[in-house]
């Protein structure tokens, strides 16, 4: 019920991001999410792509370091209310959230979560009214 | 005005005979109690009854910065630990620092060769007198200190650090000499400006300045925005400390303390003594020193040096600014640093990848050194703060070990520039 997210390091340097979404481009490798975590000098690309080995093996290939690592997807109701319900339920049940990040198109909004116990998270989620996906 | 004329000013043949008698003991005194020159006479099959005027000099081995620490703590001192009273320490390459031994003697030496020097640029008994120089192993603290205690102007030991403090004691007490980091001097010129203060408020007149490299539009700078006239001090703790050589009023080179410090330039790649009016590397024996006494000794500083007496009536030879180094030794806010010191650091961390770039600057009159290093793909952790983590520990090995902070740079695999055989790790983005 998890799927792999490709943690990327990047030096804080214009085009750099431009560098990496063109060679996937160029593989035909579609990206489903994307998320900047940055510091002064580096940022960690998070990245959840349509064909994770092929994605790590071009990227590799280009010298990035490249990790994977292992997250839950959800989707729930675009609706008010509808992700603080989920939150809620995870908090209760003393789940961390290290970093999350979600996007919302139509009546659908997906949300990818890195909790410190990924078990019990995906475990505690199908409790919840909200879809895990198996986006790739 | 001049501390000492009857050395300053000696004739040449008069300090000829000086100097030949000084190194004839010398080499007699190393020969019988510093095994290192022992042997290496012995290698070139010399004996001190072979050295008869200074000239003589060319024969005699040299010493370098890998025989100190080599030798390390104490096997190049001559003299009995009885004997010594003080013990300075200079930052090590890779590991080891230098420890140079001073006798009672060489102290007294020390602080001849300083009250010239501040006499030189115009500091009287009447001069109140701050020693910005750090105070500890350090030579710089306590070498200009007790110089300014032999000449009898008031020493205020300000040492480095909390520069608000030292402007207003620049004020209060009305101070009119300083030694310093001619960065450093800087720096104090820019706190003073911020604490909505000018050279007006205060009664800096001269300043000592040396330990790092400068220039001629450093010294104008100086000058205007602190209210002085700004002096080169030079010296290195191997040899002495500050007072090896300074300027005078006319400030057309710096006057070495020949009757103490012979110097030499030398090709540093044949190892042949050049004529004066030459570039090459500097080189001083220690014609007086009893604690570690030194012949040859390779300072690895690129410069000239001039002969013939100098307005000032002085007579000793001259040398010119330091254009620059032999090695790739960097002066950084004052403290050496060599690439091959952070290329240990950086070889026992299996994190990082054996590629490393220094990159050097100057912001706001102080030096900057950042380090950038790349990240092994197999240590690359998606997680912030264990990024963190991993570029704290770096830095603070390399605090640790190079006696200043280095801002750390993670970089991506493969993004420092490999070169084909030497490679390059220093950029010095400093104007000077």
């Amino acid at each position: 019920m998890t799927i792999k997210q490709l943690s990327i390091f990047l030096e804080n340097k214009t085009g750099r991001i431009n560098d990496l979404t063109k060679i996937l481009g160029r593989h035909g490798i579609n990206m489903h999410a994307f998320s900047m975590a940055e510091t002064t000098d580096f940022g960690i690309l998070r990245l959840i792509v349509s064909d994770v080995e092929r994605a790590v093996e071009v990227l590799r290939a280009e010298n990035f370091a490249v990790m994977l690592t292992d997250v839950v997807c959800i989707s729930c109701p675009n609706v008010a209310g509808s992700l603080s319900e989920i939150l809620d339920h995870l908090a209760k049940n003393d789940i961390f959230i290290e970093y999350m990040y979600a996007f919302a198109e139509g009546d659908k909004a997906n949300v990818v979560i890195h909790p410190n116990d990924l078990e019990k998270c995906v475990a505690e989620l199908s409790k919840c009214s909200c879809n895990i996906n198996k986006l790739s | 005005m001049i501390w000492n004329p009857n050395k300053e000013c000696m004739s040449r043949d008069e300090m000829h005979a000086l100097q030949s008698r000084r190194l004839q003991k010398l080499v007699t005194y190393v020969y019988h109690n510093v095994p290192f020159y022992r042997n290496k006479m012995q290698e070139m099959d010399l004996n001190p009854e072979d050295i008869k005027t200074i000239d003589d000099i060319v024969k005699l081995p040299f010493t370098t910065k890998q025989d100190l620490r080599d030798n390390y703590p104490y096997g190049l001192q001559a003299a009995p630990p009885s004997e010594i009273v003080r013990v300075h320490a200079s930052s090590g390459t890779t590991g080891n620092p230098t420890i140079v031994g001073y006798t009672r003697k060489d102290l007294a030496v020390w602080s001849e060769v300083m009250a010239r020097c501040l006499t030189a640029y115009g500091i009287t008994r009447n001069d109140t007198f701050s020693v910005s120089y750090g105070y500890g192993l350090f030579t710089g603290g306590l070498g200009a200190h007790y110089g300014v205690e032999n000449l009898g102007a008031t020493v205020i030991p300000t040492s480095t650090g909390n520069t608000e403090k030292h402007i207003r004691l620049i004020r209060d007490l009305k101070i009119t000499g300083i030694a310093c980091t001619p960065s450093y001097a800087l720096y104090l010129a820019e706190t003073l400006e911020k604490m909505g203060l000018s050279k007006d408020d205060i009664s800096l007149r001269i300043g000592a300045f040396g330990a790092e490299p400068w220039t001629e539009n450093m010294r104008k700078e100086i000058e205007e925005r602190l209210g002085l006239k700004g002096y080169n001090l030079y010296g290195l703790s191997e040899i002495m400390g500050p007072g090896v050589s300074h300027e005078c009023e006319t400030q057309n080179g710096s006057h070495i303390c020949e009757d103490h410090f012979y110097p030499e330039i030398i090709n540093p790649d044949t190892l042949e003594q050049l004529p004066y009016g030459t570039q090459g590397e500097l080189v001083f024996t220690t014609l007086t020193k009893e604690g570690m006494p030194v012949l040859r000794y390779r300072t690895k500083d690129l410069c000239t040096l001039m002969d013939g007496t100098c307005e000032c009536g002085r007579t000793e030879v001259r040398m010119g600014r330091i254009m620059g180094r032999s090695d790739d030794m960097l002066i950084i806010r004052g403290i050496n640093v060599f690439p091959s010191q952070v290329e240990s650091v950086i070889l026992e961390m299996p994190e990082f990848e054996p590629q490393y770039m220094l990159v050097v600057d100057r912001v706001n009159n102080l030096d900057t050194l950042q380090v950038q290093v790349e990240v092994r793909r197999d240590f690359f952790s998606g997680d912030v703060g264990s990024m963190l983590a991993m570029k704290k520990r770096l830095a603070d090995k390399l605090k640790s070990v190079l006696s200043i902070s280095a801002d750390v740079r993670l970089m991506e695999p493969n993004s420092i520039e490999r070169s084909q055989g030497k490679s390059k790790h220093v950029i010095d983005k400093r104007k000077l």
